[in-house]
């Protein structure tokens, strides 16, 4: 998306709502799905598509954790931690994605493909382990899926 | 999405069995909008009365009574501003996830109880507030909203009655603070979600300083099947104080874990060993969390423990989300509560001190207590700090992590004695809960891509 697609954008967005700030979400959101994360520039745009100050747009965007002020991989691999999947075996689902991408948790594979990290429970408690993968669920996930999910996503980049 | 298996059909979802209700049609089918049409030519109030008899509870955790709140906001009116409807789908208390299979299995159930809603208090502009992780819940839902608004059943001139309403869904973007209303209000703002000081109340000032009428998911796609059957027949269903269904989401070392709707009143017992098959390869039940992380746990001894308000309460506990964790022997609770508090400083705001430096002292001392490193008064320093942290905050994040994890101390205490005096977790690496990577931990790692920016 070009720099003015994007404030156009943000101004239908915008139009939806009472009053214009609460498009400051959607708005980074969409600056993310154009950069992969979110850079100085995204700030800078949303921030005059929204006649806010970048500042402020980093403020808000560093409350959230599905926002990265960091670059991240072209793939996000998640993994719930959180009581109820780690009672049926989360940290050997890390540990299995750990050991597939040669990467720890919170870490990027260093040709920029991979992006594993683990999150707060998904809400899939019940299916669990639950694996968010490019934001879309695998439910429940065993050590033993773990290559064929990364031998997928490999070959889907290609 | 894995849907489940054994779900229970008592009214939300009676007639899911080989139907697509994300279907408009398929909907219509079994009487779907029929509520509507129904609360549509009655007067406002009239439908208020049905929602006030039903005595429906709030099924987000707090269990207020959805009728009275409603009828706590100002009349159209008498209103100087516009009046607001929002439903909280922002589903985050570990454990939970009955909203997503509600909204990803009768996403016009839940729809038409926001249209019912934002009739009975006059909003023209309903929100819908869904948790940004719900990506495939959150197509289901637009879709679905897509269909209704092309026949007529949302925006303007709703089914020719000359009301319009709007109904906008807004995306959150990974929150656990955010499913707390204040909080939630700000986030639809358009800033960072930290809670609001009450008074007032949201039903005074809520979103944009507007009267606002906040209800949980569940809570709203129960309103069709009140009006339906009536209040007074809806009361009925359950037991005094908690009326009706519930779905239960019930997870942790039991053999099918899934959502269940059951009658209010069900039995622990019967949720966990009837329906949810009991504990897998031959383990003993060791302890409940009854109603999400947040709320105080219960011992096997207590598993007959009837899952309504009243009798939580009288356990010392919550009915909260209705999220059921069952764990097995092989459970540290040390370690759980190590699990729960990293969770709670993770997720907390940073708004109120007791909260925020509380639950990183908690912390801390869970950690020396696994390891071994703890000297003799630390259990009653973490007591002390939970004590602390109490009462002390805005909202019920702080409150949420120090209660669960005094609970339990106060009914596990010989295990947490353990660890100090043998130096060490008396499990030696064996637990369930052995060494679970956290995302508070994880924000130490360093991200080492280097991408190329587009130009």
């Amino acid at each position: 998306m070009a720099p003015e697609a994007l404030y156009d954008e943000i101004q239908t967005i915008a139009a939806r709502y009472p009053q214009r700030l609460s498009a400051v979400m959607p708005a980074l959101r969409l600056a993310q799905e154009r950069y992969g994360w979110l850079p100085p520039d995204a700030f800078r745009e949303v921030g005059e598509a929204l006649d806010l100050t970048p500042a402020y747009c980093k403020a808000v965007a560093s409350f959230y954790d599905m926002f990265h002020l960091e670059p991240v991989g072209r793939h996000m691999i998640e993994v719930c931690t959180n009581v109820s999947c780690a009672l049926v075996g989360a940290q050997q689902v890390l540990e299995a994605f750990e050991g597939e991408l040669g990467v720890h948790a919170g870490e990027t594979t260093e040709d920029g493909e991979f992006t594993l990290r683990t999150i707060e429970c998904a809400g899939g408690c019940g299916w669990g382990t639950v694996v968010s993968v490019d934001h879309r669920y695998r439910e429940p996930v065993k050590p033993e899926d773990v290559p064929a999910i990364v031998e997928e996503l490999r070959n889907g980049s290609e | 999405m894995a849907p489940s298996e054994k779900a229970l059909t008592k009214l939300l979802f009676a007639d899911t069995e080989g139907r697509d209700l994300t279907r408009l049609s398929e909907y219509e089918e079994v009487g779907g909008y029929k509520s509507l049409r129904k609360a549509l030519k009655m007067k406002r109030a009239k439908v208020l009365d049905e929602l006030l008899a039903a005595d429906v509870r709030g099924r987000g955790g707090a269990g207020f009574p959805m009728g009275r709140k409603a009828s706590f906001l100002p009349k159209p009116k008498e209103s100087a501003k516009p009046i607001y409807l929002v439903s909280n789908a922002d589903e985050s208390e570990p454990g939970t996830f009955k909203d997503r299979e509600i909204m990803a299995r009768i996403p016009h159930m839940f729809i038409e109880g926001v249209v019912i809603a934002s009739r009975v208090i006059g909003a023209k502009t309903a929100f819908i507030y869904i948790r940004g992780e719900y990506l495939t819940e959150f197509e289901i839902l637009r879709d679905a909203l897509e269909e209704a608004r092309n026949a007529g059943l949302v925006g303007p001139d709703v089914l020719g009655s000359g009301w319009d309403l709007t109904v906008v869904v807004h995306r959150g973007a990974g929150a656990y603070i955010c499913g707390e209303e204040t909080a939630l209000l700000e986030s639809l703002e358009g800033k960072r979600g930290q809670p609001r000081s009450k008074p007032p109340f949201p039903a005074i000032s809520g979103v944009y300083a507007s009267p606002t009428l906040i209800n949980n998911v569940e809570t709203l796609a129960t309103v069709p099947k009140i009006l339906e059957i009536g209040g007074a027949e809806y009361a009925k269903l359950g037991v005094e104080h908690s009326t009706g269904t519930r779905v239960f989401s019930l997870s942790g070392n039991v053999a099918n874990g899934g959502n269940y709707e059951v009658e209010l009143g069900t039995s622990l017992r019967e949720l966990v060993y009837d329906i949810g098959g009991g504990i897998p390869g031959g383990r003993e039940l060791k302890a409940i969390i009854p109603g999400g992380s947040s709320v105080p746990v219960l011992t096997a001894d207590e598993v007959d423990t009837a899952l309504d308000f009243d009798s939580m309460a009288a356990r010392g506990t919550m009915l909260g989300s209705g999220a059921v964790i069952v764990m097995d022997d092989r459970c540290c609770m040390v370690q759980l509560g190590l699990r729960v508090a990293q969770f709670y400083m993770h997720e907390s705001c940073g708004k109120c001190t007791p909260c925020r430096e509380g639950t990183r002292w908690m912390v801390s001392i869970l950690r020396k207590i696994e390891d071994g490193e703890a000297s003799q008064g630390e259990l009653d320093l973490l007591l002390n700090v939970c004590d602390r942290i109490l009462g002390n905050c805005l909202c019920p994040l702080g409150d949420a992590a120090a209660m669960p994890v005094a609970s339990y101390v106060a009914k596990f205490r010989d295990e947490y004695q353990r660890h100090i005096d043998e130096g060490g977790c008396p499990f030696h690496g064996d637990s369930t809960l052995d060494h679970v990577m956290a995302p508070v931990d994880q924000h130490h790692a360093r991200i080492r891509a280097e991408i190329e920016v587009p130009a």
